[in-house]
């Protein structure tokens, strides 16, 4: 028996789906998932390391859900991640990840090299593809400092897992396109920490000014973005205070045009 | 038909007994013991690479003495059941008495139904918020646990080196003093042991998640300078 709702009538087809025999998959309107999105993430290249950084916004649909969420965390002593897409598979991967390299560390004695941890990670997001067809697509940015080759390095990924090194700098996320147009135009191979946390925080604003699911620096609540930078002294996240000076100086320069 | 000989069972335990012991002493002794800033394990060991003490989670560090081969294994064993709980549940649900536990279970198992007793000893060692919330569980080849407190010897001349540690060991010593005292009660008075015949490991309560780390080789030459 159906609920008058559901009742298939004549329909030979509705009758297979609503007894779970129809030879074609059930069809998932995606927009019916009103799942959280994170959103813009970007990572870059300096003289001596990486910095990473990303907003706090997550988004479901039309509706702000989350402003504080972390979406650029440290994996480990040398390396960090940053993830953009659905945001439940995606905090999911990076505790995966995190434990992974903390587990083969313990198991083996020492690190797995960047090159590996990289690789490991294009693993994880292959492993997802699945879920991302159904659309929870998770593409992150791996970066970290490469004691062997005494340098920065960065990687971006597409949904399949798809490896790309990349050799200057990378955003991912709904607003990846405004942030890579702020750093392409301002990236120079000598630049020094501060200016690439400069840079990166810019992107990030001019980002949050023309993406709706981008969130800026929110001064009402003190909430900024989370930037951090990976040299061979480690992983070292700059803080509130000194984005705040950042962000004013930023502001000043917007404001002044 | 061939019929086995009649073995009783106090004389089986006892025969399985002397041939694990026996393992165990033909290796060098480790010794752990609190000092003010947590728990340090020191062993003598010529191999920079192939551990007696390792990390097992945050607060957590493993010690084994015996057979590098069947320690080796129990302490990855160990790793997995800890990050697998971790996992599972949180972070601060992993502790060292329900790993120890399992350990017990596994070498009371392989002691009394396997094809052969285990050669090692082991010690689970764990630092709390302070030093009276600290713990070093010793299992014993056959499965038996000791709460140790204070200082814990494993392996090797036992007797001889807890008994030259007894009289000397006070509570709260700097790590310089209970690395000196633990060095000199592991050569005794006959022998000299040098920095790179040493492994050096620590649990400290250093305020980071993880509080295992290992004395290299310069840092021991300064300690025992």
């Amino acid at each position: 028996m159906f609920s008058a709702g559901s009742d298939p009538g004549a329909n030979f087809g509705e009758l297979l789906k609503r007894v779970g025999l129809s030879p074609f998959s059930a069809k998932t309107d995606e927009t019916e998932l009103t799942i959280p999105h994170a959103t813009t993430c970007v990572a870059m290249r300096f003289a001596g390391g990486v910095v990473m950084a990303g907003d706090r916004r997550a988004t479901s649909g039309n509706l702000i859900s989350h402003r504080s969420m972390e979406k650029v965390v440290q994996a480990d002593e040398f390396s960090g991640v940053a993830i953009a897409g659905a945001a439940g598979p995606a905090m999911e991967m990076i505790k995966l990840f995190q434990l992974q390299l903390e587990h083969y560390e313990k198991v083996e004695g020492h690190t797995l090299s960047l090159e590996g941890k990289a690789n490991q990670l294009s693993m994880f997001v292959r492993s997802n593809l699945p879920a991302a067809m159904q659309g929870m697509v998770v593409v992150p940015i791996f970066a970290g400092f490469d004691s062997s080759q005494n340098s920065g390095r960065l990687w971006d990924y597409d949904v399949t897992g798809g490896r790309y090194e990349e050799k200057d700098f990378v955003a991912t996320g709904s607003g990846m396109l405004h942030a890579s147009t702020v750093m392409r135009v301002a990236w120079r191979r000598d630049l020094v920490a501060d200016d690439a946390i400069k840079i990166c925080a810019k992107a990030l604003w001019e980002a949050a000014d023309a993406d709706s699911a981008t969130g800026g620096p929110d001064l009402l609540r003190g909430i900024y973005p989370v930037v951090a930078s990976i040299t061979k002294d480690g992983w070292r996240s700059v803080s509130d205070s000194d984005l705040a000076k950042i962000y004013s100086e930023i502001g000043k320069e917007v404001g002044s045009r | 038909m061939s019929m086995p000989f009649y073995v009783p069972p106090e004389q089986f335990m006892k025969d399985r007994a002397d041939y694990a012991r026996k393992g165990i002493a033909r290796g060098r002794a480790i010794v752990a013991l609190q000092f003010d800033g947590g728990i340090a394990m020191i062993s003598e060991n010529p191999s920079t690479t192939l551990h007696k003490i390792s990390e097992i989670y945050d607060r957590i560090a493993f010690a084994g003495v015996g057979k590098y081969n069947e320690f080796d294994q129990l302490r990855v064993a160990g790793v997995r059941a800890a990050d697998l709980k971790g996992y599972q549940f949180s972070r601060q649900d992993v502790d060292a008495r329900s790993l120890t536990n399992q350990y017990a279970q596994i070498l009371s198992q392989m002691f009394s139904e396997g094809p052969k007793p285990m050669e090692v000893e082991l010690l689970i060692a764990e630092i709390g918020q302070d030093s009276s919330s600290d713990r070093m569980f010793h299992v014993l080849y056959d499965g038996t646990v000791l709460d140790e407190h204070d200082f814990a010897i494993l392996g090797g001349d036992s007797d001889a080196v807890s008994a030259r540690l007894k009289s000397e060991f006070k509570q709260g010593s700097s790590l310089k003093d209970a690395i000196r005292l633990a060095v000199s009660a592991l050569s005794g008075p006959d022998r000299k042991l040098g920095n790179t015949e040493l492994e050096i490991a620590l649990l400290e309560r250093n305020g980071k998640r993880r509080c295992f780390r290992r004395v290299e080789d310069d840092e021991i030459q300064k300690l025992l300078k």
